[in-house]
């Protein structure tokens, strides 16, 4: 692995991070196993993407994501919450509508925005500009959005939303209004992401309908592989242990793609990746084995 | 204060497995009350204060706080009127939250929760003072998390959170039952305080006979989701357990013996 290659994954292991810290609310602080995800990355890239080539600020397309993105979420929230169906069940029908809503929204499986003015076109376009801009940008981008969501969470409307996915029955009889809460958190968690999708189709160039495929897994392994190895016991160090994580897995796929003797190729991650989830879920486990086992020997 | 006029409550309805919990209870509550309620195993003691709070919505019947009817309000919307401990000591707190987070999360209870910061120097310094009274050393243990406290210790900061906020009343279900005798004793004791230096209204599940008639000031029994006796005022005073099974037979024809109840 060179340098630049390095570069490469701990700018996309930054932006995952986003992705990393929507599953955290999403599966974590909400308790609701939410696939959305899968949709809303995507959808994010796309509302994005064909809003640049449509010659809007990509700013503005870049807010418009976020929104697209939030009311996937809600939509989700709404299909649980109003109509007393299964989160993952609710999650599923999402996703599996927003194949086609985003294939309309793009009218094409993929826009390439290539000579398009980005939010990174300036960076880009400085005489500054060398390997560590993007993932410098990334990284600020990360700890802004980590700040955030840590000031929200401990703001009282966000304790009220930690209560609700750690013990909703308390949480009700403490006035939490629940249901809002769902509804916010799960809007939060996947503007997030679409937000994630949509710095990803600007710093890639391109947006296209196979990016969805793979976001929960990602943020997934970040949250456990952060989990794993940091055993993060308040809400600061667990939004940092993610987006570590999100930076580890995408190192760590990264050299295992590499590694020429295992015959890896690209198409070979989701494998890679569903190998890695389940050592870092197996870790604490067999952590706590390895502990009783010291302990009875003593 | 209090009025819940002929509460029905039917589970499983239209099944075989249909179960009337709640048949007609006619219950008014003057501010200040401390009742005790009693009755065996799945009498609807759990029901009524299930339905009072807003858990489980009546068949038919209606439920006034204050003359404001809260029947078809939510649990979280009545929040603002009833406070709550569980019987077990893990459902009314957060395992994974701090003790000053649960404290926290309890002083916003009736109140508009807003995007300023959940806890505070002030916050802090009231939940030192609140649990300095406890005397169990956990005003230096703010950061800890809740679930490394034992079932007493959460069950007396229960205690502290149902009273941080005012409320019409108090719903205490069995919270002692799932301590040991000792802890329970304090538990008591602590209800006790709490209740008359606050001068609450309580409603408190008991399955102590003697417990019904020491604490509060009026004991009311269910049987099969109907209200058999409601003693309070003088025909109360120097009633034994006795008395109380006594009165349990002349109201519903059936023999009652000590065990059945204290056990349940
Ligand atoms: N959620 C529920 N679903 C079905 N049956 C219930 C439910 N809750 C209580 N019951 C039944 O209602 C009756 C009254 O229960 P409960 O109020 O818990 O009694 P207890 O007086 O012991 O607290 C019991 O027969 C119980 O089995
Ligand atoms: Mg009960």
């Amino acid at each position: 692995m060179n340098l630049i290659q390095f570069m490469g994954a701990v700018e996309l292991g930054l932006l995952y991070g986003l992705v990393a810290m929507g599953v955290l609310l999403s599966f974590r602080i909400l308790d609701f196993p939410d696939l959305t995800v899968d949709g809303s990355f995507p959808l994010g890239g796309a509302v994005c993407a064909i809003l640049i080539v449509s010659g809007f600020d990509p700013w503005l397309a870049t807010f418009c994501a976020i929104l697209a993105g939030m009311a996937a979420g809600f939509t989700t929230a709404w299909i649980s919450v109003r109509w007393n169906i299964l989160h993952l069940l609710a999650s599923i029908l999402t996703l599996t509508a927003l194949y086609s809503i985003n294939l309309r929204i793009m009218g094409r499986p993929n826009i390439a925005l290539l000579g398009e003015t980005t939010i990174f076109s300036p960076l880009e376009e400085s005489n500054l500009h060398n390997l560590f801009t993007l993932p410098t940008a990334m990284f600020i981008l990360a700890t802004l959005v980590l700040l955030l969501l840590y000031r929200f969470l401990s703001s009282e409307k966000g304790l009220g939303m930690r209560a609700t996915g750690a013990n909703i029955r308390m949480a009700k009889a403490q006035g939490v209004s629940v249901n809002r809460q769902i509804f916010l958190g799960l809007a939060l968690s996947n503007g997030l992401v679409a937000l994630a999708g949509a710095l990803y189709s600007q710093s890639q160039g391109f947006a296209d309908l196979s990016m969805g495929p793979g976001t929960i897994i990602a943020g997934l392994a970040a949250v456990i592989m952060g989990e794993a190895l940091f055993n993060p016991k308040v809400i600061l160090t667990a939004l940092m242990a993610c987006v570590l994580g999100s930076i580890l897995y995408r190192l760590v796929t990264a050299i295992a793609l590499n590694m020429g003797f295992l015959g890896l190729h690209t198409q070979d991650l989701p494998l890679v990746s569903a190998v890695l989830v389940g050592i870092a879920m197996v870790t604490p486990r067999l952590r706590a084995k390895i502990l009783d086992f010291k302990a009875s020997r003593s | 204060m209090i009025r819940m006029t002929d509460l029905h409550v039917t589970f499983n309805r239209g099944t075989a497995m249909e179960n009337k919990a709640l048949r007609g209870v006619t219950l008014d509550i003057k501010k200040g009350d401390f009742v005790c309620v009693i009755g065996g195993n799945g009498a609807g003691k759990s029901t009524l204060l299930n339905a009072l709070c807003g858990d489980i919505f009546p068949d038919t019947g209606k439920i006034l706080i204050d003359n404001k009817d809260v029947t078809s309000l939510s649990t979280w919307q009545r929040a603002p009127y009833v406070a709550r401990v569980f019987q077990d000591p893990m459902a009314g707190t957060c395992a994974n939250l701090t003790i000053e987070e649960n404290l926290a999360l309890a002083m916003g209870r009736g109140m508009k929760r807003t995007l300023r910061m959940a806890l505070n120097k002030d916050y802090r310094e009231k939940f030192r003072t609140q649990l300095g009274r406890l005397k169990l050393g956990l005003e230096n243990r703010l950061k800890d998390p809740i679930g490394m406290l034992s079932g007493g210790q959460r069950q007396a900061i229960s205690l502290i959170m149902a009273v941080l906020q005012p409320m019409k009343i108090i719903a205490l279900d069995e919270h002692t039952a799932a301590l040991d005798p000792k802890t329970a004793a304090f538990i008591l004791e602590l209800t006790r305080e709490i209740v008359e230096e606050n001068h609450l209204t309580a409603l408190m599940v008991t399955h102590s006979m003697h417990q019904a008639l020491e604490l509060g000031n009026r004991t009311l029994m269910l049987h099969k989701g109907r209200v058999v006796f409601d003693v309070q005022g003088e025909k109360r005073q120097g009633l034994k357990v006795s008395d109380l099974l006594e009165l349990f037979h002349k109201a519903s024809g059936l023999e009652l013996d000590d065990d059945s109840l204290l056990l349940s």
